[in-house]
């Protein structure tokens, strides 16, 4: 079989900067977007995710420029996320050249709204991104919740109803971050990733925790996750993107290479 | 100068395909357009798409350009990208079942629910969404510079499987093995995305821009 496991450096992005924070705080600047995106095109990245985390209308305009500058440079595919609220934003992303787009809060607000867009768009460009925390006490069975606000605001839905409701409902794909892993380094949150992928049948990526390359061959095997996506492993220049995809062959994982 | 015209009936994600074109195209013009006379008149076509067959040929009817489609491939070089080779044959699965072009023989099957890695027993996902081995079936000017098995983007729930297996110019397995690219004379079709393929894909496309068929 030929599909190869995919490795996705994520550009969080403020006001046209790559930065990156630890659990959604504190902010460290990396670069300009399109270096880094050049960057890990290089290296061999899959695709590239660029997440617009600030909320303002002229951080908007910033982002478009900033995803039309990078995908005139960078042809592998690029999901754009944050801020995508209804079918013009969704438009006007491709527009700037995004492959596809990541819907997050929107989703939860109105979960119609990934059923429009996938049937207006195609399910391929629909990504449902999903961020999940432990909020069981400890001794009791996992049981996650879906927060949204980049982690402020929690919803009291249920991570892996609402992951099934989403394929249900057009996602192409679930991108699934773990808030009590994301910045940590301590690795995936597998257990999360393998209870999400017994209940759909579209590709996971899995994100938030990697400390080391190890952690992304784990989110393969344990999580059973299709794509894997870091984010300060390789800003900081710990490891190339070549670094993980050998590390993930080393360990029988097809990739390309 | 010669011009390129890129189909736009507002799907897709044509704008990439535009940007790729630009890269690769030497002293080409690269036009977006959904006028049927500039398709008519400039000297290669590329078709891309992605989304739904069903809204992709209510589009391309509504704006009259599906008979300048049909036009294009029977006179110019012509390049269609995942929905856009779909549309080229004659009926597909997707929407409940929908008519197409019809410039080749054959249907467009969805991808089976429960498919199963042979190997691994992993379970495949629809759509299918990665980097995919294609094994080139036949010399053509458009593999010029690509080896037998180099791993293209491919992101799609359906499949072609055109009647005449002459056509067949690559394959991928997804676990069973189909037609990854096809061409006959003028057209040329790739079921996977050339313009997100990084350097393969940059190959193919300049391919085409230097192709004389």
């Amino acid at each position: 079989m030929g599909l190869a496991k995919r490795i996705i450096p994520c550009l969080d992005v403020d006001n046209g900067r790559v930065v990156k924070g630890v659990k959604f705080l504190g902010l460290r600047d990396a670069g300009d977007p399109v270096e880094v995106a050049r960057r890990y095109n290089d290296q061999g990245a899959d695709e590239v995710c660029i997440l617009d985390i600030t909320a303002s209308s002229d951080d908007r305009a910033t982002m478009v420029e900033v995803v039309q500058a990078v995908a005139s440079q960078v042809f592998i595919p690029l999901t754009v996320g944050g801020g995508i609220r209804e079918c013009a934003d969704v438009r006007r992303m491709l527009n700037a050249g995004a492959d596809k787009v990541s819907i997050n809060t929107a989703a939860v607000n109105n979960p119609e709204f990934v059923r429009e867009a996938s049937g207006r768009f195609g399910n391929q460009c629909i990504v449902v991104a999903i961020d999940a925390k432990r909020v069981n006490k400890k001794k009791e069975a996992p049981r996650w919740e879906i927060f949204t606000h980049g982690g402020r605001k929690k919803t009291g839905l249920d991570a892996i109803e609402w992951a099934a409701k989403m394929a249900e409902y057009g996602a192409g794909e679930l991108l699934v971050t773990s808030m009590d892993r994301d910045g940590t380094r301590e690795g995936f949150d597998n257990e999360l990733m393998q209870e999400i992928a017994r209940v759909v049948n579209i590709p996971i990526i899995a994100s938030g925790g990697v400390g080391k390359l190890d952690d992304l061959a784990d989110g393969v095997e344990i999580g059973g996750a299709d794509a894997v996506l870091a984010a300060s492993i390789f800003h900081f220049g710990e490891h190339t993107v070549g670094e993980a995809k050998q590390c993930m062959k080393n360990r029988k994982i097809e990739v390309r290479l | 100068m010669y011009t390129i015209a890129v189909v736009d009936y507002g799907m897709g994600n044509l704008h990439s395909v535009a940007k790729a074109l630009e890269r690769v195209a030497v002293a080409q013009r690269v036009q977006v357009t959904y006028d049927p006379d500039e398709l008519l008149r400039a000297d290669k076509v590329v078709f891309p798409g992605v989304g739904g067959i069903g809204y992709c040929m209510g589009e391309l009817e509504r704006l009259g350009i599906d008979e300048a489609v049909r036009e294009v491939a029977n006179t110019k070089p012509l390049l269609g990208i995942c929905v856009g080779m779909q549309s080229m044959l004659e009926h597909s699965e997707e929407n409940d079942g929908h008519d197409a072009l019809g410039l080749f023989k054959g249907r467009v099957k969805r991808f089976e629910d429960g498919l199963r890695d042979p190997e691994t027993n992993d379970r495949l996902k629809v759509p299918q969404m990665g980097w995919n081995k294609v094994a080139i079936k036949q010399d053509h000017a458009l593999w010029e510079g690509i080896q037998n098995g180099t791993r293209f983007y491919f992101v799609h729930s359906y499949y072609v499987t055109p009647d005449d297996q002459s056509i067949v110019q690559a394959t991928a397995q997804y676990p069973h093995e189909y037609c990854a690219a096809l061409g006959k004379d003028n057209v040329f079709a790739t079921q996977f995305h050339p313009e997100k393929s990084a350097d393969a894909g940059l190959q193919l496309l300049s391919n085409f821009c230097a192709w004389n068929p």
